[in-house]
């Protein structure tokens, strides 16, 4: 039965996880392009989101990257250039951690705005509430590992995980093995995480995607889209 | 194709650059462009407008998208004015481009909805029994009836079908005609200009049945009586872009900019073309930013300002220097060169009535009315003369009754003005004094209640051979504003600053403005008209007509327009705008809405005495005669009787119409005197004198005169308009209220001596209050049934206003959406389902109608010396002579239906008229003929136009009135030529061929065509200004003297001391003083009196109502009375916090708006602020916290009710009492606790939620 709910949780539920991410977030994209957005609130109040949002941001994409980084580069890379297994994990360690307290403050505070400020409370939706919840128990769960982690030092947790993210991606059938053995809060911190991919479309996280990241490498100060762009009938 | 696919250009997204790559251009898709040009795509507009409340009367386009009204924006497609004029567009208001929200809010009404005890026990009786016995199984039963009657305004409503709710209805209808008499059944709507075919749905229904329609205009206190006193007119004033034409601007007591929103630009027009503006407030309101010159009187005190002024007008430019223009308009168009007798009396002289030809030996040849043709000077000859105009012309002969500078023979006569240099003796005469009255919270002057004044005056011989001692109205008037014209002798000034009554120093004691800008604001005013022949004008409103005394305060005003010719000339006159919304097409309307094509007369009522009898607010009437009476009243007892024994006089003597009219139900009446084989009006008369038939009013509560059945429809009388709001609920509606005085009875005050007095006043009158409205309003609230209507965007119909010129409609954007119909649909349905139960009891009945002397008639003629009773026996009783009209309508119940749609025959046999003037209509009735079609089925009405559907409706209005078919306004004015022996024609000629359609005014507003219905014209040379076609055309004004007249000679204007114009201070309503007393110990802070004022507002009331969220956001989402920051500080009240205001009458609930615009000693509460919305619980009630006229009472004035008199002739929304409430005081204080009440049905206040206030 062990067997069975980590091969379904760890084996199987994340190709469910990640094809509603991806499928989902597409469909959204071309269907309900009104509804495509990051529904800030930062016309009701100002207060406490500079800080807490410019806190979370930071340390969730410090996290989201060092996550992605960390779990899906191949190991003989790391192997390649030197750089160890016990010190690669003290570096995801310190690093995370750095992040996570950066992310979960910035959390705490955007919390409290939100269920706190009566006037956010009502233009929230119970979905803008539970996403917010939902990642920062993530964040908290995320921060628990942290002394496991610190509990064995060499490395051979994080191989099993790089195994198991790495096995995913590349459909081995025995992923979810790597990963049985390891403690209930990480599993915790995967079930959560995959679970978060789940969730993404229908919720305001779509904005993700929409990061407005190409304006730094925008060329020209004023841009003028043509009268026959893409997909336009022409006139 | 796909959103996402589109996206992916990384290769060929940039596709240029320019301006050395600062700028690139791309080929992304642009679809998402798409979404925000959608938003403004929408499937159709459609021409539409507000139609019940607002006098903008703005066209405005309906924006509708897949089905559904979206948003509205203003029209801007008005017919052009002329070169040199701005045009009227665009028009509109906040108010109005929110109106959208109602449609699909929650507050909009979707169903039939029934109070749930009452449908409970109509199903229960139904299974059993027929339609009408089953009601009257309800009535009977005491237990019953109360279940429903006290759950009123408590919640408790249920849905129900359409057929079920109609036959309550008809049932309840039936049942009460049989029972009680067709004159139980009373309906309640106003402004029919707004929408004609709405209003006259109700009307239409109610007359067929012979149901009362209540006017509205004078209860809403919006009618000045002053206009028909002085010139027989209703209301006329100019349109707004006449104000263009001004070059002197007054605004007093009118807030231009925020309640005539739409029409404010062409007052910033001309103030850029350069013409001057004086603004009177008291408050700094919105249009006081406007002004050169911003006066700010004690509020209530304006008629002593406008003497004032009056008074430097009279001595710079007729008495010291004689203007030449003004001396020759008021020799011409006003009664100043009259003839007055001076009564002696033991203590000197007081000037009498207008001496009349029939006064002289021989009449001066006048055979015709010599009783009503007064008599002057002919300054040429030095002889009496009775020059043509005067009322006697109108009705005795055929084509002299004109302006012509002639005598009744047709000689030129010059008319003298003043007898000082032709005068036998300088008489002292004694006018009355009001300002030294005593009133706790306005100052008085010193200076005893009779003025002495000397008036030069005449000997002359009369018919019986007596000698009279006579003066002109100029003389009389110039004595009377304290002006010497070199007789010297006491009261009168020397100079500006002499302490005389009316001079500019006497006013700055009572109204605080420094006299030295009195005296600038006279000579301006009269200057510029001087040099531009009358083009100053004076706009005025709500302000200074809601006073009890708004006559006096009027009247100073239109005193110093006829002073200095402005009435009657483009760009001058006398601007009263408020609630009057000029119904153009009236006489085509009329018929439609009274059924006057099957019935003449209607039952009208004048509401204000209507009300003031059935929810018995006169058992609490603390004004006793004697507090107005004047010091130089004419001999009799005045003062033994109370204001509604002078109502219940004014009705017996056919002065004021009835409702309900005697106390027997009058289809009994007819039959039993049928069973006794005789006339029914001889019948009437006869059981009238004997005392065995008695008129209603003189046992109101009686149950066998309560009003029974009232149906309100495009009205929120009980949340709006209700004066004396907690004694509606008390009395009429039998339900919890907030009525905190004791009545007469309980108070051992002098109790009526013509209404009987019951110990135990009744509660709960009506049988069946139902409303229709598109909102659950606070009037829905109360109601036992509400029907769910149409919005203004959901239904066929006319809209016009005094404010243009233009006739637009109001047109279906979108079906009545969920259960809902329009207003004519809904009575149509009553209709039919009276029609079909109605044979259960009625079939073909007769009834006896009792209509009062009408204006605009030869009945106005009735009485023209002295005040005889016949039911003292002073005078033989004779139907519209001495006492109503009698007449006889014949009734056919079961085809009530039938007649409602379908145009009947009297429009052919008997022809249409209006104002006097009559004309023939049979060729319009075959346009409409061939119009709308004719009846097809077997009938009484087979070949009749057909009037099916709304817009057949509107082709009959417009079918019919002169104002919008060209060929009936020239038959109009041809008719009018044989009166005035003068040619008029020619103002409507060019236009005899142009009818106007409803199609055509939903493709644009048309302008409508001039007719003699009207004073002004519509035409391409003038904007529309009042008293036009009098001072142009010659036509007299229709008032006793056919000029516009100053002096108001009846018994009861004397002896109420207003023959002439005089200041008279607020009176005191007597509600403070028990809770100004005991108010401090109640809750622990600080209290402070205030003059409660009721203005209209910014948020609401003009296209909206006070629940519009969107407008509610705009203001402080509630109930708000603003207080200025010294009395705010006095009471320890604070911004916004929640206060209390309360009085005998009862109490409100509102935030605190303090505000340094506000002046001190008055409070300023918006009028119609929803008791729906935001309201907490009274500390003093403990009741939901009650709407501004929770703390107001109607108190009716004598002279208003003055009938059979010339101009004082009852018309419907013409003349009668009217509903003031502005002399009212409150007490207002910081409230302790601010119960929300919360918790239904709780016996005790609830507590828990709610917040407390501490004291400071």
């Amino acid at each position: 039965m062990g067997d069975y709910l980590n091969t379904l949780v760890f084996g199987y539920y994340p190709y469910i996880c990640l094809a509603v991410f991806f499928l989902g977030s597409l469909i959204r994209f071309d269907r309900e392009q009104f509804t495509w957005r990051s529904g800030s609130s930062q016309l009701l109040r100002r207060k406490q989101l500079r800080l807490g949002s410019n806190l979370f941001h930071l340390g969730v994409l410090v996290i989201f990257f060092g996550h992605l980084v960390g779990l899906l580069t191949p190991i003989a890379v790391f192997d390649a250039i030197g750089i160890g297994h016990g010190f690669k994990q003290v570096m995801a360690i310190v690093i995370g951690g750095i992040a996570g307290v950066a992310a979960l403050v910035g959390a705490t505070l955007l919390l409290h705005r939100r269920l706190g400020d009566p006037r956010i409370r009502a233009n929230s939706s119970v979905n803008d509430n539970a996403v917010l919840i939902l990642l920062y128990v993530q964040l908290v769960l995320g921060m628990a590992t942290i002394p496991i982690s610190l509990g064995h030092l060499d490395g051979h947790m994080m191989l099993n995980f790089m195994a198991w993210a790495q096995g995913i991606w590349t459909f081995q059938p025995n992923a979810a093995a790597h990963v049985a053995g390891a403690h209930w809060i990480f599993k915790l911190h995967l079930f959560l995480g995959l679970t978060t991919f789940l969730v993404f479309p229908f919720t305001r996280l779509v904005h993700v995607w929409s990061a407005p990241v190409w304006y730094l490498g925008r060329r020209g100060y004023q841009i003028v889209r043509t009268r026959n762009g893409n997909g336009r009938k022409p006139v | 194709m796909s959103h996402f696919l589109d996206r992916l250009t990384f290769f060929k997204k940039n596709v240029g650059e320019f301006s050395d790559g600062h700028g690139i251009t791309t080929s992304e898709s642009r679809d998402w462009e798409e979404g925000y040009r959608s938003r403004w795509q929408h499937d159709k507009v459609v021409r539409s407008t507000h139609g019940v409340n607002c006098t903008g009367s703005c066209s405005w386009k309906i924006h509708v998208k897949g089905g559904i009204v979206t948003w509205e924006t203003q029209q801007t497609d008005y017919p052009r004015t002329r070169p040199d004029m701005p045009n009227h567009e665009p028009r509109g208001c906040s108010r109005g481009a929110s109106y959208s929200w109602y449609i699909y809010s929650g507050n909009r009404l979707k169903y039939p909805m029934v109070r749930k005890a009452l449908l409970r026990q109509w199903r229960e009786a139904r299974k059993t029994l027929a339609p009408v016995a089953a009601w009257q199984s309800i009535q009977d039963d005491d237990a019953k009836r109360q279940s429903y009657v006290e759950r009123r305004g408590l919640g408790g409503f249920v849905r129900a079908g359409w057929d079920e709710v109609t036959e309550i209805v008809a049932a309840a209808n039936a049942y009460t005609v049989k029972r009680h008499g067709p004159d139980r059944i009373a309906g309640f709507s106003p402004i029919p200009a707004m929408s004609m075919v709405s209003y006259a749905a109700g009307t239409r229904y109610l007359s067929l049945l012979g149901g009362t329609c209540m006017s509205f205009y004078d209860w809403y206190c919006d009618l000045p009586p002053s206009s028909p006193q002085t010139w027989g007119e209703q209301t006329d004033v100019p349109e707004s872009a006449d104000w263009y034409n001004s070059s002197f601007l007054m605004i007093w007591g009118s807030n231009v900019p925020q309640t005539r929103t739409p029409d404010a630009h062409f007052y910033t027009e001309v103030r850029y073309k350069g013409a001057k503006s004086v603004v009177v407030s008291p408050d700094y309101s919105e249009a006081s930013k406007f002004a050169d010159l911003w006066l700010s009187p004690k509020q209530g005190t304006d008629a002593a300002l406008g003497m004032a002024i009056g008074h430097v007008i009279l001595k710079e430019f007729h008495v010291d220097r004689q203007a030449e223009y003004f001396r020759d308009y008021v020799r011409q168009y006003s009664d100043f060169p009259m003839l007055v007798r001076l009564d002696a009396r033991e203590d000197g002289h007081v000037s009498g009535r207008l001496l009349r030809a029939s006064d002289f030996p021989g009449a001066f040849g006048q055979s015709a009315q010599a009783d009503w043709k007064t008599v002057a000077i002919d300054e040429t000859s030095g002889e009496l003369v009775a020059p043509r105009g005067s009322i006697g012309f109108r009705w005795g002969d055929q084509g002299k009754w004109n302006l012509e500078e002639k005598d009744a023979d047709g000689n030129d006569v010059r008319l003298r003005l003043s007898l000082t240099d032709s005068h036998d003796e300088a008489v002292p005469v004694a006018f009355p004094y009001f300002g030294n009255q005593h009133h706790d919270y306005f100052t008085g002057t010193d200076h005893p209640d009779k003025l002495i004044r000397n008036v030069p005056a005449k000997r002359v011989t009369l018919a019986d051979g007596s000698q009279a001692l006579v003066a002109t109205v100029h003389d009389l008037f110039v004595a009377n504003y304290g002006v010497d014209q070199g007789l010297g002798g006491e009261h009168v000034a020397s100079d500006y600053d002499a302490d005389v009554p009316y001079t500019p120093a006497w006013q700055e004691r009572i109204t605080g403005v420094p006299w030295d800008r009195v005296i600038s604001v006279a000579r301006a005013f009269a200057g510029n008209a001087e040099k531009t022949n009358g083009k100053s004008m004076v706009i005025l409103g709500a302000g200074l007509n809601h006073w009890y005394h708004m006559d006096m305060i009027y009247r100073s005003i239109i005193n110093m327009l006829v002073m200095c010719g402005c009435v009657g000339q483009s760009g001058g006159g006398w601007s009263h705008y408020v609630g009057q919304e000029k119904l153009r097409p009236q006489t085509g309307w009329t018929n439609l809405a009274f059924a006057l094509d099957w019935a003449r007369p209607p039952r009208h009522m004048n509401s204000t005495s209507y009300w003031y009898a059935h929810t018995d607010q006169w058992r609490y009437e603390r004004l006793s005669v004697s507090d107005i009476l004047s010091p130089t009243a004419p001999e009799g007892d005045w003062v033994s009787q109370s204001l509604i024994d002078y109502n219940v006089r004014a009705e017996r003597m056919g002065w004021l119409p009835s409702a309900p009219q005697l106390n027997r139900n009058p289809l009994d009446v007819a039959k039993d005197a049928e069973a006794a084989g005789r006339d029914p009006v001889d019948y009437t008369v006869e059981q009238l004198k004997s005392g065995d038939l008695a008129f209603a009013c003189e046992d109101p509560d009686a149950p066998e005169n309560w009003p029974r059945n009232l149906f309100v429809w495009r009205s929120n009388l009980l949340g709006s308009s209700g004066k004396g709001h907690e004694y509606f609920l008390k009395h009429l509606l039998g339900t919890k209220h907030g009525v905190q005085g004791k009545d007469l009875g309980e108070e051992g005050g002098q109790k009526p001596a013509e209404v009987a007095w019951h110990d135990k006043a009744p509660e709960g009158k009506l049988d069946l209050l139902v409303t229709l409205d598109f909102r659950m309003s606070t009037t829905a609230l109360y109601s036992d049934v509400v029907l769910p209507t149409a919005t203004w965007y959901e239904k066929n119909d006319l809209n016009t206003s005094d404010m243009h010129p233009f006739i637009h409609p109001l047109s279906t954007a979108v079906d009545p959406v969920w259960e809902s119909r329009t207003d004519w649909g809904i009575y149509k349905s009553i209709a039919k389902k009276f029609s079909e139960i109605a044979p259960e009891v009625l079939g073909k009945e007769k009834d006896v109608v009792l209509t009062p002397m009408q204006h605009d008639s030869p009945g106005e003629l009735a009485q023209p010396f002295g005040v005889s009773e016949w039911k003292k026996g002073e005078v033989e009783a004779a139907p519209g002579k001495t006492m109503p009209m009698i007449k006889v309508i014949e009734r056919d119940y079961p085809n009530v239906y039938k007649r409602f749609t379908a145009l009947g025959p009297l429009m052919e046999s008997a022809g249409n008229a209006g104002k006097g003037i009559a004309w023939n209509t049979e060729h319009e009735v075959d346009f409409l003929r061939q119009l709308n079609g004719t009846v097809r089925d077997d009938g009484p009405t087979q070949g009749m136009p057909k009037i099916d559907s709304d817009i057949d409706a509107c082709e009959v209005i417009l079918g019919l009135a002169p104002e919008t078919n060209g060929k009936v306004a020239v038959k109009a004015w041809d008719s009018l030529g044989k009166q005035t022996g003068r040619e008029h024609t020619h103002l409507a000629n060019s236009r005899a061929e142009d009818k106007i359609r409803f199609r055509d005014i939903q493709a644009q507003p048309r302008k409508i065509v001039s007719s003699p219905i009207w004073s002004g014209l519509e035409s391409e040379h003038v904007s529309y200004n009042a008293g036009y076609t009098n001072v142009h055309e010659l036509i007299p004004w229709r008032t006793l003297t056919g000029r516009q007249q100053l002096y108001q000679d009846h018994p009861w204007m004397r002896a109420f001391g207003e023959q002439l114009c005089v200041y008279k201070p607020p009176i005191d309503t007597k509600t403070l003083h028990p809770y100004l007393q005991g108010a401090e110990s109640q809750n622990g802070n600080p209290h402070i009196a205030l003059n409660f004022i009721t203005p209209h507002q910014k948020w609401g009331i003009h296209s909206t109502y006070t629940d519009n969220l969107l407008m509610l956001t705009l203001s402080r989402g509630g109930p708000i009375v603003w207080i200025s920051e010294r009395d705010a500080k006095k009471a320890g009240i604070e911004d916004n916090d929640w206060i209390e205001a309360f009085n005998a009458n009862g109490a409100l609930t509102a935030r605190a708006v303090v505000s340094q615009r506000v002046k001190d000693g008055m409070a300023l509460m918006y009028h119609a602020q929803e008791k729906i919305v935001n309201v907490p619980g009274s500390e003093i009630t403990g009741t939901r916290g009650g709407i501004h006229n929770s703390v107001t009472r109607a108190v009716t004035k004598p002279t208003h009710m003055i009938g059979g008199y010339a101009q004082f002739s009852y018309g419907f929304n013409y003349y009668g009492t009217v509903g003031a409430n502005r002399d009212e005081f409150i007490v207002v204080r910081k409230m302790a606790k601010v119960d929300w009440l919360e918790d239904p049905e709780s016996p005790t206040l609830h507590q828990s939620q709610d917040q407390t206030q501490a004291a400071e």
